[in-house]
């Protein structure tokens, strides 16, 4: 089946998420929809899904104009999608999921099970995907709960397949697996949309590629394009996130973590006898493929998790000058802030602002209850007011008035917000998660910046980040985690390819002998694996 | 008060399509477009119950003068009596004292739900659906009832006793559902709920008691308040002291609310309880905060019952349906302050009305409950209020709006 | 490589098992419960007095089976097996042994203690009393009060595993009681009657369906306001036209009782479930159709998939607020038919307020049923038995303060909901408005 795209539109109010794209899908075919974050891959695909109605432009199937109204419209031609965020619901089994909107019913509207079993264990055989139809979702690992969406699409007879950032939630060995797959599904005739932002699994499976920028499709290209090519029609311009001054690692010692292990209630080891410093003056950079403890470990670091043994020691100098230590493990997050460390919460949205309130009440969130913006339970308006035009100013934020709902700035406004909060105290420690997640360019670059001067003021910066790019260009040392513990803390020049093997937990030692065994040294080249 | 923060800025309003389209959108519309929806469907029901109307629809076509009139005539007297009786008295209007005595009834009535609105609004505002002031009001007035007959003390520290008792007794039926919330996690909806059932036998229980009976009487009643423990009247009215804290009470929450570090985490919680978590709030203990004033707020509700003169007695019908009202109540209110007096007055003059109405018309005071819940409907879902009215939809305003801003911040950046 | 993946994982499973905390709550409160009947029950009946109890067996080979049983001895028999399952829930949980025979310790263990413990209060309740306590009409009127329980508590496991709260089970109700009494009065048929109710149920349910689905209302508010409505609007009608023509209005009519031939025959059981209103009847096709239809037909799959999940059901062509919007009318009118046993199967006629709270108690049971019609089922019974307990007990001339009992449900409910009786787990998107 033939798919064409024709001029799609798509506007949100007067922001133009599509301009005018075109885009063939031959069958048998793998197109890899390479961008950015945010440059429209998802929305391009949420249309020609039939979730969102377009404002311009037809679809397209052997050559037949069609219009979805709704994914069942999209399905029922013969298009399946694989979610970023996986679509199945976790207390159902796989069977009853991939059954679900279709079912096959016997009398009275009752589902036929074991043909429900019969449709996954004929996918599932075929492609070798080892799936119990009678496990429940929510027990499986993200990346068979992903095959099980691919199982979905296919029982629905979809020949194309749309996969929406696939392996941003996989190990590289799921992802490697993950390319095997698609190459079967490919020889089985079923084309592929693979929308990525990762230049080297499109290389790997794609057979052409269409590059997206803000919202038009900005080139076409072949496998065989270079990364540096394929990195610079993706971003347009040359972007040097790299930072070069590194800090001398001389400072004193700031934050001290001992055999910090965490475990959750049901006795699951999240984190596992961590162990490592953090100077004056240094940032390290907390690396690893997204759920390997990173988020527990930036959690624990402000106490919003109690750790189950070991110790966050912080080493300070009181207004004496004399150096003294406390142990911070099992205290509250009120105690973390009172010590000096700062926090950028991973999920701004979630934990980082309230969006009902004001810029200025937000950027006081975690101090309101300290002079000047409170005396004796009551708020200082005024201090908090002056506090925030300083601010505001100082961080660039956009906004038309301090006054405004944090909810109605952008992103990137918003994570100035959380920053600016966060830099405006004296701080020891400062830790980081994914500071400039689904920031812009300019954003990034500003609060790349600020972290930069904060080191350099003499904080002791705790990075965590699943963008290669940021850790490398913003690190003094890299800890790289895989399953809750540190496989390694190595040097900032690392390369990526020894840094991607440790992501996959293999140890450092390990990772330079395999890569200087690389079948494909070409591989090894710097240039932006994942810009 | 809170909602003064929330005015527009003045700007020279340049056409008048402007002006209405900025009324249309408001709250306040909204609000007052509810309250006229409700008196619709009102007099429709008023009029379907009553016998001559009924009997006039029978020979619509052939005179349809008598429907009309007879229509006229039972919606029209059952709402001027209903104004009557809340706002004042224009048919005997001999001294002031009694042209205004409808408005002290409406004030008297107004209090218990001012108090228990407030309470509400308070839960709402920090996240929790508390559903328990009625069961909250009735643990207020036990204690309150029982101190203030049994007790034996000089005049006004009896009614300061008495106010703590209501208070502490409510605060202790809000802090049950607050600390199970922050220590297990429990559904506060729910547990209110079956708390409320709890108070209610536990009152009646207490009630069989010989230490809560009244000498010599076989109903399950306490006996009388004592006279030291009865508020003051001002001005020879039936406006007492308890009018006066409803309304410090109030001045008070907006204060906490908007004023105090307390208001500050309230509200964090409220809208963001992870947001406040990591900027090292004590989201338990808030919970357990909000529910022990919001409880003791509610409990006060009580003391307009026990502490108004003549002496009243301790029943299993303390609470009547105030803490449930007191829902509406805050919900019109939108859970400000100032929203909670007005909402509270204009349903306590539904009340103070309701009676009158149902005494010379005969039209149930049953009908209010109606007026109530429609009006709270339609003021939750604006939508629908517009749909009725044709009016136009202010998010879609606020998103051109928003669209213009976009523009010129991408012109300046352009620019720059 | 799968291999290598796969394989820490099972790893954890394993040490997940045995890290699994242990907890104690129940062996301390069995035993808390024996001492309780103990103390409370043996040691407190005087020596020699008896306990009566009547069973009417329903079967005319075996009659009424009279029991006299020595108190003190029967006591201390129930206390010893109490004794016994504390034992075996002591073992258990330092053995971590979770089932024996494929049958979980916690519950069976559980019922067989309740059970006990129950019938320990009723023979020292009893105890030394002329009067026998009737056994068999202590069944079948709990069976009967939690009719409304039942079907309330079923209403709300459909709504609710489709993703909207029904609070306005109560005003659901109380409208399938109105609408049931009014057209079963003017046409002086009970089955009119019966066929009305749902439809009232119904209506009400399409309210909260636009309120809470189309506008978005936060669903507690719209049902809290929506039992406010019906509330007035009935008591406003029966002040109205009920009373104004009680010739009409005053009559009630009532649904026969019917008598399943040969079921109704079996021993105990037959007169408690087989000898009842119509109502019963339809109770149990409801339950028995709910359970099975949730769980394994495709309207049951389709209907759990907007509550757990609402945008993998969009995702897959269901079309998830037209699925919330007929199944949240559905389930009105399913406690709409509930609310037919205040005025039909009573023979009553229609009272102000007269659902009196049963919508809550009916939300409570389907929370302690885990949002399950067979759970559902079981804590409507308690709530209902507990209920009939005082009823019973006060023709015996026990006086336990009534008070106590009634508030039984709400405390368990309470217990329940803050996880000492075993977590509940609400369907995910319970409640949350689903915008496409």
């Amino acid at each position: 089946m033939k798919l064409e795209l024709r001029q799609v539109t798509k506007k949100f109010g007067d922001f133009l998420a599509n301009d005018a794209i075109d885009l063939v899908v031959e069958p048998g075919q793998i197109h890899a929809l390479l961008g950015e974050n945010g440059a429209g891959k998802s929305t391009l695909m949420n249309v020609l899904y039939g979730l969102y109605g377009a404002d311009g432009g037809e679809i397209l199937l052997d050559g037949t104009p069609v219009r979805f109204s709704g994914p069942g419209d999209a399905m029922a031609a013969g298009i399946g999608m694989v979610h970023q965020h996986f679509m199945l619901v976790p207390v159902f089994t796989v069977a009853e999921n991939v059954v679900l909107g279709h079912e096959p019913t016997g009398p009275f509207g009752m589902i036929k099970v074991d043909e429900a079993r019969k449709i996954v264990k004929e996918i599932s055989d075929k492609f070798g995907f080892d799936v119990d139809p009678d496990a429940l979702v929510g027990d499986l690992p993200v990346g068979v709960q992903q095959r099980v969406e691919i199982i979905k699409a296919l029982s629905r007879s979809a020949e194309i397949l749309i996969l929406d950032e696939p392996t941003a939630v996989l190990t590289p060995q799921e992802t490697d697996e993950l390319m095997d797959i698609m190459r079967q599904l490919k020889l089985s005739g079923t084309s592929i949309v693979f929308i990525t932002h990762k230049l080297r699994e499109v290389q790997e499976v794609a057979d052409t590629i269409i590059v997206i920028r803000h919202g038009k499709v900005v080139g076409n290209a072949l496998p065989t394009a270079s990364q540096s090519e394929l990195a610079s029609l993706m971003v347009g311009r040359n972007v040097d996130l790299g930072v070069k001054d590194r800090a001398d690692i001389d400072g004193e010692v700031v934050l001290e973590v001992v055999n910090l292990d965490l475990a959750d209630e049901e006795g699951r080891i999240l984190l596992e006898n961590l162990c490592f410093t953090v100077s004056s003056g240094e940032i390290l950079a907390i690396a690893g493929v997204q759920g390997n403890g990173q988020t527990e470990l930036a959690e624990v670091l402000i106490g919003l998790r109690k750790p189950t043994a070991g110790s966050i020691v912080l080493h300070r100098h009181d207004e004496e000058g004399n150096r003294r230590s406390d142990d911070l493990a099992g205290k509250s997050v009120k105690k973390f802030l009172a010590a000096g460390i700062g926090f950028v919460p991973e999920d701004r949205g979630k934990d980082g602002i309230v969006h009902s309130f004001s810029i200025a009440e937000n950027l006081v969130l975690d101090q309101i209850s300290s002079p000047p913006f409170s005396s004796a339970g009551a708020l200082n308006i005024r201090a908090i007011a002056s506090n925030a035009s300083d601010r505001v100013e100082e961080f660039d934020v956009r906004a038309g008035s301090s006054n405004a709902a944090v909810g109605t700035l952008s992103g990137g406004n918003q994570q100035k917000v959380v920053v600016a909060r966060e830099l405006s105290r004296d701080l020891s420690v400062l830790v980081a998660s994914q500071p400039t997640r689904g920031v812009d360019i300019g954003s990034i670059e500003f609060i790349h910046s600020r972290i930069i001067q904060q080191r350099n003021k003499g904080t002791a910066v705790v990075i965590v980040s699943t963008e290669l790019n940021e850790v490398t260009s913003l690190a003094d040392r890299i800890a790289v985690m895989y399953d809750g513990h540190f496989v390694g803390i190595v040097p900032p020049d690392t390369e990526r390819h020894v840094l991607g093997l440790m992501m996959a937990g293999v140890g450092y030692e390990d990772a330079l002998a395999q890569a200087g065994h690389s079948p494909n040294p070409s591989e090894k080249a710097q240039g932006g694996d994942d810009v | 008060m809170s909602d003064l923060n929330e005015v527009q800025p003045v700007q020279p309003v340049s056409r008048w399509s402007d002006a209405f389209k900025k009324m249309a959108t408001s709250q306040v519309l909204t609000s007052i477009l509810a309250i006229v929806v409700a008196l619709v469907l009102g007099a429709i029901l008023i009029a379907a119950a009553d016998g001559d109307v009924q009997r006039s629809w029978g020979y619509l076509f052939s005179r349809p003068g008598d429907f009309f009139s007879a229509l006229g005539g039972s919606v029209g007297s059952a709402y001027s009596a209903l104004f009557q009786g809340a706002v004042f008295n224009i048919s005997s209007s001999y001294t002031v004292g009694q042209f205004f005595a409808p408005l002290t009834k409406t004030i008297a009535y107004s209090v218990p739900l001012i108090f228990a609105g407030l309470a509400l609004g308070m839960g709402f505002r920090a996240g929790l659906f508390n559903i328990g002031a009625q069961g909250q009001i009735i643990l207020g007035a036990t204690l309150c009832g029982y101190l203030g007959f049994t007790l034996n003390l000089p005049a006004g520290i009896h009614l300061v006793i008495c106010l703590l008792g209501a208070f502490i007794g409510g605060a202790l039926w809000g802090f049950i559902p607050g600390i199970l919330k922050a220590k297990t996690g429990a559904n506060e909806v729910i547990v209110t709920i079956m708390l409320n059932s709890i108070a209610i036998f536990l009152l009646g229980w207490l009630l069989t008691l010989q230490a809560f009976r009244s000498p010599g009487s076989n109903m399950p009643v306490s006996p009388r308040m004592a006279p030291t423990a009865q508020f003051p009247h001002f001005f020879g009215t039936t406006i007492d002291l308890g009018f006066v804290l409803a309304i410090l009470a109030a001045i008070l929450v907006w204060w906490i609310m908007e004023r105090s570090t307390l208001g500050f985490r309230i509200r964090a919680v409220g809208e963001n309880p992870d947001a406040a978590r990591t900027a090292g709030m004590n989201v338990s203990m808030s919970y357990v905060w909000v529910m022990i004033i919001a409880g003791g707020l509610a409990g006060l509700a009580a003391t307009s019952q026990l502490l108004s003169s003549p002496a009243q007695q301790l029943n299993i019908d303390i609470a009547s349906t105030f803490g449930f009202d007191a829902i509406t109540v805050a919900l019109l209110g939108r859970s400000k302050p100032l929203g909670t007096v007005l909402a509270g007055l204009l349903f306590g003059g539904l009340r103070a009305g309701g009676y009158l109405m149902q005494s010379s018309t005969g039209t149930p005071i049953d009908i209010i409950l109606v007026l109530q819940s429609v009006i709270v409907l339609l003021i939750a879902a604006p939508p629908l209020v517009r749909a009725i009215f044709r009016l136009p939809d202010p998010e879609r305003e606020r998103k051109a709006e928003a669209r213009a801003h976009a523009r010129a911040a991408k012109k300046e950046v352009a620019a720059s | 490589m799968s291999l290598m993946n796969t394989q820490p994982d099972l790893d954890h499973e394993l040490e997940h098992e045995v890290l699994r905390p242990r907890s104690w709550k129940m062996p301390v409160a069995l035993t808390i419960f024996t001492l309780v009947a103990l103390a409370g029950f043996c040691l407190t009946v005087d020596s020699g007095v008896e306990s009566k109890v009547a069973i009417v067996t329903g079967n005319s080979l075996i009659g009424t089976i009279n029991l006299v049983l020595p108190s003190f001895s029967a006591l201390l028999v129930f206390t010893v097996a109490m004794a016994a399952l504390a034992g075996i829930s002591w073992w258990a949980t330092a053995t971590r042994t979770v089932k024996i025979g494929g049958v979980r310790i916690g519950s069976w263990v559980g019922i067989l203690f309740g059970t006990f413990f129950v019938s320990a209060f009723l023979l020292w309740a009893v105890a030394g009393r002329g009067v026998a306590l009737q056994f068999t009409s202590l069944l079948s009127g709990a069976l009967f009060l939690s009719i409304p329980l039942i079907f309330g508590a079923m209403a709300g496991t459909v709504c609710e595993r489709v993703g909207v709260i029904n609070v306005s089970i109560e005003g659901q109700l109380l409208a399938g009681a109105f609408l049931a009494a009014v057209l079963g009065a003017i046409t002086q048929n009970p089955w009119i009657g019966l066929l009305a109710a749902p439809i009232a149920g119904a209506l009400i349910g399409l309210l909260l369906a636009l309120f809470a689905v189309r506008y978005w209302v936060d669903h507690i508010i719209v049902g809290v306001v929506l039992n406010v409505l019906v509330g007035g609007l009935t008591s406003y009608l029966f002040s109205t036209v009920l009373t104004r023509n009680p010739d009409v209005f005053a009559m009630s009519v009532k649904l026969p009782i019917w008598k399943i031939p040969i079921l109704s025959e079996i021993p105990v059981l037959g007169p408690v479930l087989f000898a009842q209103s119509v109502l019963v009847y339809i109770m149990y096709l409801a339950v028995i159709i709910l359970q099975i239809m949730l769980f394994k037909s495709k309207w049951g799959l389709r209907l759990r998939s907007c509550g757990e999940h609402p945008r993998a059901a969009d995702t897959v062509g269901i079309k998830v607020n037209r699925t919330r919007v007929v199944n949240t009318i559905l389930g009105g009118a399913i406690a709409g038919l509930g609310g037919a046993y205040f005025t039909l199967a009573n023979g009553l006629a229609f009272g102000k307020h007269m659902s009196g709270g049963r919508g809550y108690i009916a939300l409570a049971a389907m929370i302690l049923g885990g949002w399950k019609p067979k759970g559902a089922l079981v804590a409507a019974l308690l709530f209902g038995f507990a209920d009939n307990l005082q009823n019973s007990l006060g023709v015996v001339g026990v006086e336990v303060p009534s008070q106590f009992m009634l508030m039984a449900p709400y405390l368990v409910t309470i217990f329940a909901v803050a996880g000492l009786v075993g977590r509940v787990h609400p369907p995910a998107m319970e409640g949350k408005p689903y915008k496409g």
